[in-house]
């Protein structure tokens, strides 16, 4: 208990800036349940596919130390966008092979889940495989100056750029949702798949876009990830899935804001739970987390929107 | 979509033979299990490593989880992903109790048993309530909370785990049944001897009410529950059982291993038992028992066998990998297996005749997915 006074701050400012993380992953878990009822298991290996985008990316321009100015922008937008790419087109590919097929025959929710999963495992083990097992590390791109501090919390530049781009891409996302002609017709079918056919909206494009979304999401999370954690494995995506599947279900799935709301939620509660219990608890607190909200409050805090209710 | 009905004719076929005829088909086949062990059939199954090691596990120790977990998914239709939870409580049952406490193996086989059913009744208690995908995610949550709690604490001794667990006490004598460190062939015998126990329970089971309530429950909860069905009781009926079968799995793999560490437990192994299930097809035993063989013993296969080597090279040259050992990617290959299957014959190799029925009509009784294309009939009916 001493520590989470102590400590307050410092949890408050770590909690946030990894709970937007878990925001933007979150995303495309929401995008799809909402859309699909289909809980995309594979969608962390989309944020896996996208932190070894940004690793590669950052190889091949030869980036080993930090940048200043018009280098620095240049260097991160490259990376951006490299992990947005990989994620995204990923997640398309994903989307086509493994689940389109299920949902043509209209096969139950429990083939889907099964077919995900093992889409999730074959992805990680094959960058195992592939790059290997070891924990690959970033270099600093960033310099990592003090911007402010509020009691013993450090508000540094890293941790600023991941705060604010993830809530950035936020409302990009939500005002496509809710101000685009595609927007319409992912709100439409998740609402009501049949009237949303009769009615003329392309399904199979809806849900492209869908993944398309979610996918790039999940890369802007991978960047901002590798630009503050600078480490990723191939097994990197699976506890942030389930922290973000967390805060998808936490915010109300299918509820773009909610899933924001509830990623910061997680990540503070994980962080002042670490500061109280030690840090090798962070992810059974996630855990427990997950299945006490799942218990009590299935609908999520702020409800079930973007689909029709199904509690 | 019409396929050619080969298992179904088979089944229709063994169900009309005389029952002293079918008995000797499962007497021939317990033999064959019996003699399994022999020198001559292990240079057949697995040439250059151990087949009696390989015989208790992962094949003996995976057909026996697979049985256990076919109850969960298969019968009553609950998508477990945690079920290596059990199996771990199971195996520190035998390590904590037999190394500690000194127990008898015979004492602590009960007891570990009855310790995974108590888990699955605490944890299924408060989630069978939710529906099947939100289930599926919180048992994964227990299977890692279980690991890295063992993990954690000091009396499982963190990530060092237990070393020092003892073996069953041995028939003296008996050089079948005498449990030593070198010969597996006892500890087969063993893991062989449960198959049959959980094997014959499950299928007493399966024509019971019992069995009856969990096949209404995996085609539709709803109308079960309005039939009078105490479906969350089934429910926690279902989730207890195969809990304890995999204690029970647990405890006999522990007897052998001497150390378990938090590491034996991860999350790809509940995903590999998954597998074997759904591969063979669940709900039917012979299928859930060939889909685990299949799952344990074709990669430790290649890693010996001939064809192994170019086929290791071949997937090495396809991903640019530099595996030198076939069975690293066993995980891998039964993946992208699950999402094959599913995409094309979701119902397993070996399906059983009523579940191949709840998949033609496409709905596994948890709904189906949201958006549909084509085939309006199967659009967005409400839970």
């Amino acid at each position: 208990m001493r520590h989470l006074l102590t400590q307050f701050w410092s949890s408050t400012v770590d909690g946030l800036t990894v709970g937007a993380i878990y925001g933007l992953i979150a995303l495309g878990y929401t995008l799809v349940y909402g859309v699909l009822k289909l809980i995309n298991f594979a969608h962390s290996e989309i944020f896996m596919i996208g932190t070894f985008a940004a690793l590669f990316t950052l190889h091949a321009l030869d980036v080993t130390h930090q940048q200043t100015g018009v280098t620095l922008i240049g260097v991160l937008l490259l990376v951006v966008l490299a992990s947005m790419a990989a994620s995204s087109s990923a997640a398309v590919i994903l989307e086509r092979l493994a689940y389109r097929p299920l949902r043509r025959r209209g096969a139950s929710r429990l083939a889907a889940l099964i077919s995900a999963i093992g889409a999730s495992f074959f992805l990680q083990e094959l960058f195992a495989e592939r790059y290997g097992r070891d924990i690959r590390t970033f270099p600093r791109v960033m310099p990592n100056t003090t911007l402010f501090s509020i009691g013993d919390g450090v508000v540094t530049s890293e941790k600023a750029l991941v705060f604010v781009s993830a809530l950035a891409m936020m409302v990009i996302l939500d005002l496509f949702v809710t101000r685009t002609r595609l927007g319409r017709g992912i709100r439409a079918t998740a609402q009501d798949p049949e009237t949303a056919v009769l009615m003329g909206v392309n399904i199979d494009r809806v849900v492209r876009v869908t993944f398309l979304l979610g996918g790039a999401m999940a890369g802007v999370a991978a960047a901002l990830f590798s630009v503050r954690l600078k480490s990723t494995q191939y097994n990197v995506g699976f506890i942030l899935g389930v922290k973000a599947f967390t805060a998808a279900v936490l915010g109300g799935i299918g509820n773009l804001r909610g899933a924001l709301l509830g990623g910061l939620v997680i990540g503070l509660a994980e962080n002042y739970g670490a500061s109280v219990w030690g840090s090798q608890w962070k992810d059974v607190i996630s855990f427990v987390f997950l299945v006490l909200v799942l218990m009590f409050r299935p609908t999520g805090l702020l409800g079930e929107s973007l689909s029709r209710s199904k509690a | 979509m019409k396929r050619p009905d080969i298992t179904g004719a088979f089944s229709r076929r063994w169900r009309a033979l005389p029952s002293w005829v079918r008995w000797v088909a499962r007497l021939a086949a317990l033999a064959i299990a019996l003699v399994l062990p022999a020198q001559s059939i292990a240079r057949v199954m697995a040439p250059g490593s151990d087949w009696r090691t390989l015989l208790f596990f992962p094949i003996g120790v995976y057909v026996l989880l697979a049985v256990g977990l076919n109850v969960v998914v298969g019968q009553a239709g609950l998508l477990d992903l945690g079920y290596v939870a059990f199996f771990a409580i199971g195996a520190y049952s035998m390590a904590l109790l037999g190394h500690n406490e000194h127990w008898n193996f015979w004492l602590i086989l009960p007891a570990g048993t009855a310790l995974a059913g108590l888990a699955g009744v605490v944890l299924g208690a408060p989630t069978l309530r939710l529906r099947g995908d939100y289930l599926a995610i919180v048992t994964l949550g227990f299977g890692e909370i279980v690991r890295i709690s063992a993990n954690n604490v000091n009396f499982t001794g963190g990530p060092r785990g237990i070393s020092g667990v003892p073996h069953p006490p041995s028939v003296h004598g008996v050089k079948q049944l005498t449990f030593g460190v070198l010969d597996a062939r006892p500890y087969y015998y063993l893991v062989l001897a449960a198959i049959v126990v959980v094997i014959v329970v499950s299928r007493r089971l399966e024509r019971s009410r019992v069995g009856r309530a969990w096949a209404s429950i995996r085609e539709d909860e709803d109308a079960a529950e309005l039939m009078g069905v105490p479906t969350l009781r089934f429910k926690l009926w279902a989730f207890a059982i195969g809990a304890s079968f995999g204690g029970m799995t647990g405890v006999i793999w522990g007897s052998k291993v001497i150390s378990i560490t938090p590491d034996n437990f991860p999350l790809a192994l509940s995903i590999l038992i998954l597998a074997c299930v759904v591969l063979g097809g669940s709900g039917n035993l012979p299928g859930v028992v060939l889909g685990a063989f299949v799952v344990a013993w074709l990669p430790e296969y290649f890693r010996g066998a001939a064809a192994g080597k170019p086929l290791t090279h071949a997937l090495n040259w396809v991903i640019g990998a530099h595996a030198t050992d076939f069975a690293e990617y066993r995980t891998m290959l039964f993946g992208a297996a699950l999402v094959a299957l599913m995409v094309f014959r979701p119902q397993g190799l070996l399906p059983s005749t009523r579940r191949r029925a709840e998949m033609r009509e496409g709905e596994g009784g948890l709904g189906t997915m949201g958006a549909v294309a084509d085939e309006p009939q199967h659009i967005g009916e409400p839970e």
